[in-house]
């Protein structure tokens, strides 16, 4: 007894399929495009945490808050010389006075140009490696150099926009496990169904000596037409939709969103989605089937 | 090979016009040894091992058997019985009696509600739902509403056996255009059952039941949709399957039928109960009223 899980051509025609297009088509279809959408949506937060992380990890602004100008000045000079000698330190670059200025502008008008004000002298940093030792090396190193120093972290400040953009990654991955969940169900109880509708050739199937393997069988292989079928039409539609969202987002010229795109990678799980399921959906249908035949003689 | 050579010479007899002249087409496959010996051939170890089961005397015993559907009366009542290997059954009774009934535990179709039932020399109550496909391959079923599938043409309705049973694609249009020919519906090839008359679907039904050559035909009013003149002819496809070995049961309702086959036994059925346990009786039964025995 085969056990494959396609059936032959003459099995085919067991299940009467002169129908054309089915309902189930269309509702895989519906099912796969969520799922690629809700897919594309995780995919693209994750590679702009990813994304940003690189970008933050390693950064650092230490601030020199002297009032006095001189200190500040001959502290900012040590703290640099301090930076530039440390070893994990790639690159260290004081802040322009009229650029710091120009950022204050909104808030101090222009009083923020007046060479009186004490504005802390601001140190650009990158570290080569972005570890929690490190940071604390390099923090003690400056402070011993300038004692009016302070070490603010970017991944600080960000981690809100990363817990949330790992949120929205977490519920992208919970609403593709949802519509996987889904589509199972759709395909037991269209696997049900289709039991009922073909119960009197199932039986003579069976008074001829059919196995339930045999009979589950036909049932795999429509569903699972039926499922690549759709999933390929949603597929197709939504990377459409993703393509076009793509679009109006590098448009927007933003930094942070621009992170939001697909590599070669996310592209190839998104079109391996419409595979999977139908894997899923076969998988479902025959131990649907199986369960339900084992309640005849 | 041809493995289904000596049912042509009967086959033929389908379309010959009259029940005279199939008669003669039976007698002429009795006669025709050459037509046994390449069966033996054809067929191979299939009929030399029905030949050697043959010598093995019962191949269905039923003891004290009762049927009951849900909590209602009992259908089947202490029924027990034999069918010797390689003989004829006609089972008799009145609407009700209990013959489809019966007929379902025999093709396994049913489960008794007591008593045991032994098939090919197994307990077939205990028998595992695993091994029911492999039991079922040895029965062949003529349903009394046929139950052919409605969307396969004539060909893959009869066909439905040898795959089912997982026969190359290769080896399956050979048989089933023989089959074809035997009923007499070789022009019939793609008709689908709801374009064929009741008698050419009986035909399709019949034909599907043989072609897996089973060691028991089940037949289940077989003749009760056709005109007399087809019912008689089709009892003759029945008997030229029996004579190369086939237990064949027919339930039936047409009294005229009981007559037509030679060493025939009868069982009757009555509201439930065997009248003739032992099945022993030929027709016509020593002690049945001359009239109808329904």
């Amino acid at each position: 007894m085969s056990v494959a899980m396609i059936a032959s051509a003459a099995d085919r025609r067991l299940l009467d399929e002169s129908r054309g297009t089915r309902a189930m088509t269309w509702i895989m279809a519906i099912m796969l495009f969520l799922t690629v959408l809700a897919g594309a949506l995780g995919l693209g937060t994750l590679s702009a945490a990813v994304l940003l992380d690189r970008q933050l990890a390693g950064r650092l602004t230490v601030q020199i808050v002297e009032a006095v100008e001189a200190k500040r000045t001959n502290q900012t000079a040590l703290a640099l010389a301090a930076l530039r000698a440390s070893p994990e330190v790639t690159r260290a670059v004081e802040v322009d006075h009229a650029k710091l200025a120009m950022l204050l502008r909104p808030w101090l008008g222009t009083d923020g140009a007046d060479p009186d004000l004490p504005i802390p002298a601001m140190i650009d940093v990158d570290l080569g490696v972005a570890s929690d030792a490190a940071v604390a090396r390099v923090s003690a190193a400056v402070r011993v150099a300038a004692p009016s120093a302070r070490i603010d972290r970017h991944e600080s400040w960000m981690s809100p926009v990363r817990d949330f953009m790992a949120m929205v990654t977490w519920l992208a991955a919970a609403l593709v496990l949802l519509m996987a969940a889904a589509t199972a169900a759709v395909v037991i109880l269209a696997a049900r169904a289709g039991l009922e509708t073909h119960r009197d050739t199932i039986e003579v199937l069976h008074m001829l000596g059919s196995t339930d393997v045999q009979v589950a069988r036909l049932f795999q292989r429509r569903i699972a037409i039926d499922t690549l079928l759709g999933g390929v039409i949603g597929t197709v539609i939504a990377i459409g939709v993703i393509a076009l969202v793509g679009l109006q987002l590098a448009a927007l010229g933003s930094d942070l969103l621009a992170g939001l795109s697909l590599g070669a990678r996310d592209w190839m799980i998104l079109g391996g989605l419409p595979v999977a399921f139908a894997v899923l959906a076969t998988l479902a249908a025959r131990q649907a089937v199986l369960t339900a035949l084992g309640r005849y003689l | 090979m041809r493995v289904l050579a000596p049912f042509v010479s009967a086959g033929n007899m389908v379309n010959l016009r009259g029940v005279a002249q199939g008669r003669q087409a039976v007698a002429h496959l009795r006669a025709c040894r050459r037509c046994r010996d390449r069966a033996m051939q054809g067929a191979g170890h299939q009929i030399l091992k029905r030949a050697m089961r043959a010598a093995m005397a019962n191949i269905v015993q039923f003891e004290n058997v009762g049927l009951r559907y849900g909590s209602g009366q009992e259908t089947l009542s202490d029924v027990s019985f034999t069918l010797s290997t390689g003989a004829f059954y006609f089972l008799t009774g009145a609407s009700g009696a209990g013959k489809t009934s019966l007929l379902k535990l025999l093709y396994l179709s049913q489960r008794p509600t007591r008593g045991s039932i032994k098939l090919f020399g197994e307990d077939a109550v205990t028998l595992p739902r695993a091994r029911l496909p492999g039991f079922r391959r040895r029965i062949g079923v003529v349903f009394q509403d046929f139950r052919l599938v409605p969307h396969l043409s004539a060909y893959d309705n009869i066909a439905l056996p040898l795959r089912v049973s997982g026969v190359p694609e290769s080896d399956v249009e050979a048989p089933v255009r023989e089959m074809l020919a035997w009923v007499g519906l070789s022009d019939r090839v793609e008709a689908k059952p709801p374009t064929l008359s009741g008698g050419e679907q009986q035909r399709v039904a019949i034909a599907r039941a043989v072609i897996g050559r089973p060691e028991i035909l089940v037949a289940d009013e077989p003749t009760g949709n056709v005109d007399p003149d087809m019912a008689e002819r089709l009892l003759h496809l029945f008997d030229s399957l029996n004579r190369l070995g086939t237990t064949v049961v027919v339930a039936t309702h047409d009294f005229h039928l009981l007559g037509r086959i030679q060493n025939a036994h009868m069982m009757r059925l009555d509201k439930g109960r065997l009248l003739d346990p032992t099945g022993s009786l030929r027709f016509p039964p020593p002690n049945a009223p001359s009239g109808n025995p329904e």
